[in-house]
C-alpha cells in the first residue's frame, strides 16, 4: 500500500502484510501509532483500494465495501436521526426484510447487548457505553461474516470498557463470528485476542505474532481474574516494551532529521 | 485629499449628535442600574430559590449562570410604552406621569410701546392656544383707552403667530413709533422676551412673534402617541389604505416571502446536494455562488425592476435569488458535514449509493438546511419590505413609504410594528420547526 503526496513524494503505509484468517477468528491488532493499523482494516473493509496484493473472502475478492463484512467504529457512526430500534434494523431495511422478522432479530439483538429498556429511545439520549452496544448490535444484525473493530472501545471510560470488552468475547463466543480488533490498548489486545498482530511502522508491517489462551479464558470468567495469571503480565510486559522501542525510535529519527 | 475633508467633517457631524446624546443615553443606563438594584432590594424580600444554578457562587464569568431576567425583559418593554407614552400626551397615562407638554389655554402678556417724542403707553395681548384641529376665533376685547390699543389672537398648538399688534393703535410703526418692551422687559428687533405662557420674540421689522411654549413632547407629527396608533391600526385593518386593506397588505408581502422562498428552496437545495456530491459540479457552481452570495439582493433591486418590472414576478425573483444562494451553500455544507464513519457503516451494512442518499445524507443535511431556511427566511422578509419600499402597489414595504410621504407617521409607526411583529413570528415559528422535525441537531 503506497500513498502519493501532494508534494511528489510517497508514504509506504503498509508492506508485505500477509494474513490467513480462519472462520470464527479473533485477531487482534495492536501497534504504535502510525503503523497503518487503520489503514489495514480500511483495505480489508474496501474502504481503500490497495496497490498491491489483494483480499480474498469467501472465495472472492474483495473490491469495496459490502454487507459481508460489518464495522464497528469508534464512536459517532450511528445514526442520530433514527431511535435505537432503527438504527439495530438499519441492514435488514435495506435488505428489504420483512417488518415481522426484522422487528424479531432487533429485539433479540437488543436484549443481548442489554438495552431491552432502551428500544425507542433516540441514540443521542444514551450514553457512549450505550451507544457502542447499539453499534455492535448493529452490525449482528446484518449477519457479516467478518466484523471489523476500529478501536470500539477508544472513547470509553475505563470501567465501561472493561465491562464492554466481557460483552465483546461474549458475543464473539455465541455468534462464532469472525472478528478484526484494532486498538490501542495492550491489556484490551490481550484479553480479546485469540491471535494477536503487533505491527511495527515506517512501513507498516506485521512484526510478531502471538496465540493467546486468554481470550477463551475470559469467556464466562471475570476478566479480572485473567489479568491476574501470571502469564497475562508476562506478555504484557514483552509487548508494551515491545511498543515503547518502536515508539523510540520513531521520536529518535525525527529528532535526527 | 477634498475627499477626506468632507469625510471628517462628516464623522465630526456625527460625533457632535452623539455627544449630544450622550446624556440621555447615560441617563438611561442609570436608570437600567437602579431598576437593577430596586430588583435586588424586591428579591431579598421574597422566599429564596434553591435551585442548582441559584446555589452557584461563581456567576460572573459562568456563561451558563448568566440567563435572561424575565423581570427585567418587562420592565424594559413596559419602560419603552411609558416613555413613548410620557412624551406623547398619551391619555393612557395618568396626567401626573407625562413629560411637560405644550401650553393649552389662555394668556396675556403686555406690550409697551415708545412714540417718536418720548410718549409710552401699554396694551394687554390675549391669546388662546387650542389643541390642533378645533376651530377658536381670537376672544372679543376691549380696545381700552390710550394710543395702544388691546389685541387679541387665538393660536394652534405647536404652532406661533406673527402679530402686527400695531393695525390698531393710533400710532404705529409708520408713524415712527415701536414697541420697546413687553411685560417691562425691553425688547429690540431681533430679540425676545420670556412671557407666562411662551416666549415673545420680534421681528427685524419690529413684528411680534408669538410663541406659545411647545413643552418637550412630541408633536404627533413626529412621534404619535399609542392609542393613535393603534385606533389607526384599527382604521386601516377595516377600512384599508391606499385602496387595500391592511391583511391584503401585509398578505401580499408574506405571499411574495413564502413564494420566492420556497423557490429558492426547491432550486437552491439540489443544487446544493449537486456541489456537495460531485467535483464537477462544484467547480461549475462555486465562482457563481461564492461571487452572487455576498452581493446583497437589495442590490439586485434596480435590475429586477429594469428585467421585470415592478409586479409580483419582479419581486418573486428577487426573492427567490435572496433564498437561493443561502440555501444552496446550506444544502451543500449539510451534505459535505456528513461523517465519513456514517457512511462507511451504512456501506458496510450493505446500503446502496441511492440509500445513503436517502437514509443517510439527506437526514443527517436537514439540520443545516433548517438553520439555512432560518437565514433566508430573515433575508426574504427583509428583501420584500425593502424591495416594496422602492416600487409597489401593495405591500408593507408600500405602505410605510406612502405614509411617510404624507407624513402620516402613525401608519409608518404601526407598520415598523407590524412588521417586526410577523418578521420574529417567522423566527419563532422556524425554530418551533426545527425543533419538531430534526430533534437530533447538534446531537450527533
Amino acid at each position: 500500500m503506497r500513498f502519493d503526496l501532494p508534494n511528489g513524494s510517497s508514504v509506504q503505509a503498509l508492506k508485505d502484510v500477509s494474513l490467513d484468517l480462519k472462520a470464527g477468528e479473533l485477531l487482534s491488532v495492536l501497534g504504535p501509532s502510525g503503523c497503518g493499523k487503520t489503514t489495514l482494516l480500511n483495505i480489508v473493509a474496501g474502504f481503500l483500494a490497495p496497490t498491491e496484493g489483494q483480499i480474498i473472502l469467501n472465495g472472492h475478492q474483495v473490491t469495496g465495501p459490502a454487507a459481508e463484512r460489518g464495522m464497528v467504529f469508534q464512536q459517532g457512526a450511528l445514526f442520530e436521526w433514527m431511535s435505537v430500534r432503527e438504527n439495530v434494523g438499519f441492514g435488514p431495511s435495506m435488505k428489504g426484510m420483512p417488518k415481522a422478522e426484522k422487528a424479531g432479530i432487533v429485539d433479540h439483538l437488543l436484549d443481548i447487548v442489554g438495552l431491552q429498556d432502551f428500544k425507542d429511545k433516540a441514540v443521542y439520549e444514551l450514553s457512549g457505553g450505550m451507544q457502542q452496544r447499539v453499534a455492535l448490535a448493529r452490525c449482528l444484525a446484518n449477519e457479516p461474516d467478518v466484523i471489523l473493530m476500529d478501536e470500539p472501545l477508544g472513547a470509553l471510560d475505563a470501567l465501561t470498557r472493561e465491562k464492554m470488552q466481557g460483552l465483546v468475547l461474549k458475543l464473539w463466543k455465541e455468534t462464532g463470528k469472525t472478528i478484526i480488533l484494532i486498538t490501542h490498548s495492550v491489556e484490551e489486545a490481550l484479553l480479546l485476542g485469540e491471535r494477536l498482530i503487533v505491527m511495527a511502522p515506517r512501513p507498516g508491517r506485521i512484526h510478531t505474532e502471538y496465540r493467546l489462551p486468554f481470550a477463551e479464558m475470559g469467556v464466562g470468567q471475570d476478566l479480572r481474574e485473567v489479568k491476574k495469571h501470571p502469564k497475562f503480565g508476562e506478555v504484557r510486559e514483552e509487548i508494551l516494551g515491545m511498543i515503547w522501542d518502536m515508539e523510540e525510535e520513531i521520536m529518535g529519527r525525527t529528532e535526527d532529521a | 485629499m477634498e475627499l477626506l475633508g468632507n469625510l471628517w467633517g462628516e464623522l465630526w457631524a456625527v460625533l457632535t449628535t452623539l455627544f449630544a446624546a450622550a446624556p440621555y443615553i447615560i441617563g438611561y443606563v442609570l436608570l437600567i442600574l437602579l431598576m437593577m438594584v430596586i430588583w435586588s432590594g424586591v428579591k431579598r424580600l421574597l422566599t429564596p430559590k434553591h435551585d442548582y444554578s441559584s446555589l452557584k457562587t461563581v456567576t460572573f464569568g459562568d456563561e451558563s449562570a448568566v440567563t435572561s431576567n424575565t423581570v427585567a425583559s418587562v420592565v424594559s418593554i413596559v419602560l419603552i410604552f411609558v416613555l413613548w407614552g410620557a412624551f406623547t400626551g398619551s391619555k393612557l397615562l395618568p396626567g401626573f406621569m407625562h413629560a411637560p407638554g405644550p401650553f393649552s389655554g389662555e394668556g396675556a402678556f403686555e406690550y409697551t410701546i415708545t412714540t417718536p417724542d418720548g410718549q409710552t403707553d401699554n396694551a394687554t395681548v390675549s391669546v388662546i392656544v387650542h389643541p390642533t384641529g378645533e376651530e377658536v376665533d381670537a376672544p372679543e376685547v376691549d380696545p381700552g383707552e390710550g394710543i395702544a390699543k388691546n389685541d387679541a389672537t387665538a393660536i394652534a398648538v405647536y404652532r406661533s403667530e406673527l402679530l402686527r399688534v400695531d393695525r390698531n393703535d393710533e400710532m404705529g410703526r409708520d408713524e415712527e413709533t415701536f414697541i420697546t418692551a413687553i411685560d417691562g422687559q425691553a425688547i429690540a428687533p431681533g430679540g425676545s422676551v420670556d412671557v407666562a405662557f411662551g416666549r415673545v420674540a420680534m421681528s427685524d421689522k419690529g413684528t411680534l412673534n408669538i410663541i406659545p411654549a411647545t413643552g418637550v413632547q412630541m408633536e404627533p407629527i413626529w412621534l404619535p402617541s399609542p392609542e393613535a396608533v393603534w385606533s389607526r391600526l384599527g382604521e386601516i385593518a377595516t377600512v384599508g389604505y391606499r385602496n387595500s386593506t391592511l391583511a391584503e397588505h401585509l398578505g401580499y408581502s408574506l405571499f411574495r416571502v413564502i413564494v420566492g422562498f420556497l423557490l429558492g428552496a426547491l432550486v437552491g437545495i439540489p443544487l446544493g446536494y449537486a456541489m456537495g456530491l460531485s467535483n464537477w459540479f462544484r467547480g461549475w457552481f462555486d465562482p457563481i455562488v461564492e461571487f452572487m452570495r455576498p452581493v446583497p439582493p437589495l442590490a439586485l433591486i434596480p435590475l429586477v425592476i429594469i428585467w421585470a418590472g415592478i409586479g409580483e414576478v419582479g419581486k418573486i425573483i428577487l426573492l427567490f435569488l435572496a433564498a437561493l444562494w443561502i440555501m444552496a451553500i446550506a444544502a451543500r455544507s449539510g451534505v459535505s458535514g456528513v461523517r465519513i464513519s456514517k457512511v462507511h457503516a451504512a456501506y458496510s451494512l450493505g446500503a446502496s449509493k441511492w440509500q445513503i442518499m436517502r437514509h443517510v445524507i439527506i437526514p443527517n443535511s436537514l439540520p443545516e438546511i433548517f438553520t439555512g431556511a432560518r437565514v433566508a427566511m430573515g433575508v426574504c422578509w427583509g428583501t420584500v419590505v425593502a424591495a416594496e419600499l422602492v416600487a409597489a402597489e401593495k405591500g408593507a414595504g408600500m405602505m410605510i413609504m406612502v405614509a411617510s410621504k404624507f407624513q402620516s407617521t402613525d401608519i409608518v409607526l404601526m407598520g415598523i410594528i407590524l412588521i417586526g411583529i410577523i418578521g420574529f413570528s417567522i423566527d419563532m415559528l422556524m425554530r418551533q420547526a426545527e425543533k419538531w422535525l430534526v430533534p437530533w441537531k447538534g446531537k450527533g
